[in-house]
């Protein structure tokens, strides 16, 4: 696997002292959807600006491609399309003519095809005369990530891309993150919405006070770490789980009609044989059962939780 | 050299100034000519000549500067100041550009239109008064200086400034009465010695004359002092607004 994105022992500490990346190593493979998740202030941002030339660096060095991003920072910036957490908009250009700036800005000549065919995948080819100030939050947010198109990156970043857009609206940005997966661009998503992640990415990363604490593939995230859960809603309410019971740390419900057994996916043996084995033997019956298994959500906080 | 970025900034610019053509024009235009009817009519008919040059042609070459000095600083710091505002900024921080671009496209359209604004109110000024170009080539050197160093002035103004009250106080508090007091109205010798002496301590007197020379052959400073002050002070925002991108100064954490 190629890496497009080479971060090595990246600290950044601003003026104030505040240390918002500590030795931060990551490597992002050529053409995949890679997440990074992590709580408010975790350094999510810090670590986009600094690879996007926004934000300098106070140790440590980023190779785009190979290249360098301080010294070789015309060729690395070509190839990285952003679109901000913010909705920053020129409030008074038309849709068109702020891609076309975005487009000469990041060194490209004019292409008007390429600018239409941008604008049509995004749903804005009818707003192309329309000023940005006149579009709703979604629209804008839309405009954004054509701007950021519209050089034509090899590398996205999207930092919360879909923040505050409708449901609709968030399955058509990730329709099209996932065709510009198809085409070969590399797509660096952050986002709150941790479905997202779970929809898109093939690897996630999570990054907690400035340390990435997890870079793993996703199926393997949450085969590894997920984990189930087995309930059994009760016939008759149980007074306490029976002593005989207790290696299973079963959970009873406050209602005391239903047990929850936890069990780890990785394990070979569940147990889930012995335990409905033992519950017929305490004569404890049951009417119903239910399997669930922790989401990408669960697997995250637990991480955040315990680092 | 990323040209295609120069343009687009460029271009980007000057469309601002065709949106907002009432503001960026015709309001410089307008009050100017009011000046020409205040100072060059109603004032100016008391006044016979200065230096062998009518009251109201003596005043266009101070007039022309005073517009194309306040326009200058107001279009580059608004042009830099905006996207920092907006948050747009950050596209052209993070695009591949070096300073010296960014530059040429947001200096290079300011100073364009502070041109076209003085072209116009010279234009203008024919209208009211007869007017004679000695030295046009200097006129034109002078203008083009004039313009630039304030517009790289105005530059460093809007990364600067982070509100809109610093954006418009240098302006209103410094430019505008070194303006009024370089000698846009008067000639430097018609004030008694000693404010002769501090007014030489004043950089737009050196660019007022100069300019006034071009038409008159009239200064108050040798040509080629204002000619080296126009320079010198062009070079030392060059010099600042090269270090505020290397050390991205209120640009880059």
């Amino acid at each position: 696997m190629q890496t497009v994105i080479d971060i090595r022992g990246l600290t950044k500490t601003y003026a104030g002292g505040f240390e918002a990346l500590k030795n931060v190593s990551l490597a992002i493979n050529k053409s995949e959807i890679f997440a990074l998740l992590g709580p408010n202030g975790a350094g999510k941002t810090t670590l986009i600006n600094i690879v996007c030339g926004m934000t300098r660096l106070t140790e440590g060095e980023v190779l785009v491609d190979g290249h360098d991003i301080v010294s070789d920072f015309r060729l690395t910036r070509a190839k990285i399309g952003l679109v901000p957490q913010e909705m920053p908009t020129e409030s008074f250009e038309t849709v068109w003519n702020t891609c076309r700036f975005s487009r000469g800005l990041f060194g490209k000549a004019a292409n008007p095809e390429h600018l239409e065919k941008v604008l049509k995948s995004l749903s804005l080819w009818d707003r192309k005369d329309t000023k940005s100030m006149e579009l709703s939050g979604g629209m804008k947010r839309r405009v954004l990530i054509a701007k950021a198109l519209a050089h034509e990156p090899d590398i996205l970043f999207l930092d919360e891309p879909t923040a505050g857009v409708d449901v609709e609206l968030r399955q058509d940005m990730w329709n099209v993150v996932k065709a510009l997966r198809e085409e070969g661009v590399t797509v660096i998503l952050t986002t709150h919405y941790i479905e997202e992640a779970e929809q898109l990415a093939d690897r996630v990363g999570v990054i907690n006070h400035g340390e990435i604490i997890l870079v793993e593939e996703k199926e393997r995230l949450m085969r590894e770490m997920g984990k189930k859960q087995l309930t059994l809603h009760l016939y008759e309410q149980l007074d306490r789980v029976p002593p005989a019971l207790g290696k299973y740390n079963l959970e009873l419900s406050d209602d005391r009609q239903a047990l929850t057994y936890n069990y780890d996916t990785k394990g070979e043996h569940t147990g889930i044989t012995d335990l409905i084995k033992e519950l017929r033997d305490a004569e404890i019956r049951f009417n119903d059962l239910q399997t669930s298994q922790s989401s990408l959500e669960d697997i995250f906080v637990d991480l955040v939780h315990k680092a | 050299m990323n040209f295609h970025a120069i343009k687009a900034i460029y271009r980007y610019e000057m469309a601002r100034m065709f949106r907002t053509v009432v503001q960026s024009i015709v309001a410089p235009v307008l009050s100017t000519s009011l000046y020409f009817v205040i100072f060059g009519s109603a004032i100016g008919s008391r006044i016979t000549e200065i230096d062998g040059v009518s009251y109201g042609s003596f005043i266009v070459p101070g007039l022309i500067m005073l517009s194309v000095m306040t326009e200058s600083i107001s279009n580059s710091s608004f042009a830099i100041y905006f996207p920092k505002f907006t948050g747009t900024i950050f596209e052209v921080l993070s695009a591949p550009v070096s300073y010296a671009e960014v530059l040429l496209g947001y200096v290079g359209a300011a100073a364009t239109k502070s041109v076209i604004i003085g072209t116009i109110i010279l234009a203008t000024a024919s209208l009211f008064v007869d007017l004679e170009i000695a030295h046009p080539f200097i006129m034109v050197a002078f203008l083009l200086l004039t313009c630039v160093s304030f517009c790289l002035f105005g530059f460093i103004l809007g990364i600067w400034a982070d509100g809109w009250e610093k954006l418009t106080i240098v302006p209103i508090l410094v430019i505008m009465p070194l303006t009024f007091l370089g000698g846009t109205f008067y000639s430097i010798s018609m004030l008694p010695p000693a404010w002769q002496t501090i007014s030489l301590f004043n950089p737009v007197v050196y660019l007022i004359s100069g300019f006034r020379w071009s038409f008159y052959e009239n200064a108050d400073v040798s040509v080629a002092l204002s000619l080296g002050m126009a320079i010198t002070f062009l070079a030392a925002c060059l010099l600042f607004v090269r270090w505020v991108f290397k050390t991205g100064y209120k640009l880059r954490t």
